[in-house]
């Protein structure tokens, strides 16, 4: 693989509930090179969303290092993506001015940036919706337009928190398809958060699986799979449950310890 | 959405049933009054009312009255909406001294505030001025605590996309915090309005020299109910059409709600 895009090392959160400390994520180190889709898998409550967090740079961890291309993370990183699973558009603006926003706090051009807006549109499906509301979407196509937002500033990492988790089974494989065909084409740094042990060896280089309570990495799985890959495709391949088998072992456990779970305030 | 036909079909009903309503109020009325059942010396009657309305319109002079309410009520309107929505994004701004002013806007706030009628009236004099101080008392707080409400009460998602995004504090404010409250604004502004109007007319009931609120009071203190009554049914008609008037600019600048139906 080529260079490290993204360096944790030895970091640990906790926060303050009630008065009462609790240690959300517990000595975490890991290294995602440049261009690499790491999937991050884990019961409820194993602080996987604050890790994204805490790498986004909006907040900064108690203890422990990140750095983004050799650089400790010190605040939000411009050049960093972020996606909820809430799709969090703006009701006001239409789909084409949700995608642009990005663009438009940064100053770009109005002609240019309205014009990359269309295209990655284009790109997620939703050509001919330009000009509707989020309210007018359904929950698949709302979530398509976050993902154009997501990429239309060009981000060099793409921080993927449970993106498909609120679609359902259907829409979701439909998704989940698309953004592997444009991420196979572009190969950004990708640190996706997801439930779904399925969704994460389809799409992942390598799978992550994170104990909770507190939130550590219990192991790390690389997938072997060629690629290009379909979602639907390669799922019922000696290769692929062979690695289901693997990582549900480790993750069947965590989530069997785990409950019932108190909630940490982490994802 | 539903069929178009079908709509215009249950539109039609739902107004049919309105008129029947309102013509068989109106018989009951002329009714009672015409076969001695109450006084239309105390009540009027729908028939004296038309009449003295036609002859009113046709006299002319009647739009005077409303030119000068309908003056106040604008004024009070405008200089309290714009006071009140500056004051409350200043103070979602400003945390502290929200905290500090909260117990007087508080107090103020749920003072009655047309029990100051009478000492604006000393302050301000019979004309316009009072009249227009009692408006904009009245408008200044609605907009002041839905504009604070709504400043205050961001969807914080958007908030950390935005930020997520780039956008500094100015940006966070003129794209986000500002457009979110609008809707919170404009339920300001419709209750604001009406309240304008009260402001207005309850002024010029207490004393003035021109308005419907002065003529109301004029016609009550020689007895002539009807004069009273159709002044009711003017001033009914304006703050109908005004609420329209804000209906039609609420939907063209809140387009990207969600529609509900039958609204």
């Amino acid at each position: 693989m080529s260079q490290t895009k993204i360096a944790i090392s030895n970091l640990s959160h906790r926060f303050e509930i009630d008065g009462r400390e609790v240690l959300a994520l517990a000595d975490i180190s890991l290294e995602v090179a440049d261009g690499e889709f790491v999937a991050i898998i884990g019961p409820s409550g194993c602080g996987k969303s604050t890790l994204l967090n805490i790498i986004s740079g909006l907040f900064a961890p108690s203890t422990g290092r990140v750095t983004v291309d050799g650089r400790p993370v010190t605040g939000l990183n411009p050049r960093i993506g972020y996606m909820f699973a809430r799709d969090a558009l703006l009701p006001w603006r239409t789909a084409l001015a949700n995608v642009e926003f990005g663009l438009e706090l940064r100053g770009g051009a109005v002609r240019e940036r309205r014009e990359r807006a269309r295209e990655l549109l284009r790109v997620a499906g939703l050509q001919g919706f330009e000009a509707s509301y989020p309210s007018q979407l359904s929950q698949g196509m709302r979530q398509r337009v976050a993902l154009a937002r997501t990429l239309a500033i060009d981000p060099d990492i793409v921080l993927m928190d449970e993106p498909f988790g609120a679609l359902d089974a259907q829409t979701k494989l439909v998704l989940e398809d698309e953004f592997l065909r444009i991420w196979e084409r572009h190969r950004k740094t990708v640190v996706f958060v997801t439930h779904d042990l399925f969704e994460a060896i389809a799409m992942a280089d390598r799978v992550v699986v994170f104990g909770a309570h507190p939130g550590r990495i219990k192991s790390i799985v690389g997938v072997d799979l060629p690629r290009p890959r379909s979602v639907t495709g390669g799922r019922f391949g000696p290769r692929f449950q062979d690695l289901y088998e693997r990582l549900w072992e480790d993750l069947r456990y965590e989530v069997v310890r785990g409950a019932p779970e108190p909630r940490d305030g982490g994802g | 959405m539903s069929h178009p036909r079908a709509r215009w079909g249950a539109q039609a009903r739902t107004n049919v049933w309105r008129l029947g309503l309102l013509v068989l109020g109106a018989g009951a009325w002329e009714a009672a009054t015409r076969f001695g059942v109450v006084n239309a010396f105390w009540v009027s009657s729908p028939s004296r009312i038309v009449v003295d309305l036609v002859k009113r319109i046709v006299g002319g002079e009647v739009f005077f009255h409303i030119a000068v309410t309908l003056y106040e009520a604008f004024l009070g309107f405008v200089l309290g909406a714009a006071v009140g929505i500056a004051a409350g994004f200043l103070l979602a701004r400003s945390e502290e001294l929200a905290r500090v002013l909260d117990p007087f806007v508080t107090a103020l706030n749920s003072l009655p505030r047309v029990a100051l009628a009478p000492l604006f009236i000393l302050w301000f004099g019979i004309g316009l001025t009072s009249k227009v101080v009692l408006a904009f008392s009245l408008v200044v707080f609605i907009l002041l605590v839905n504009t604070y409400a709504g400043a205050t009460n961001v969807d914080q998602d958007l908030v950390i996309i935005a930020r997520l995004l780039g956008a500094s504090r100015r940006q966070l404010t003129m794209k986000i915090i500002l457009p979110s409250s609008i809707p919170w604004i404009f339920a300001g502004l419709r209750l604001g309005l009406a309240y304008a109007l009260i402001g207005a007319v309850v002024g010029e009931v207490i004393v003035a020299t021109a308005g419907l609120g002065f003529q109301i009071s004029h016609a009550a203190g020689v007895f002539n109910t009807t004069g009273v009554m159709s002044s009711l049914i003017i001033l009914m008609v304006i703050a109908t059409l005004l609420n329209e008037v804000m209906k039609v600019a609420e939907a063209k600048l809140l387009r990207w709600r969600p529609k509900i139906p039958g609204a």
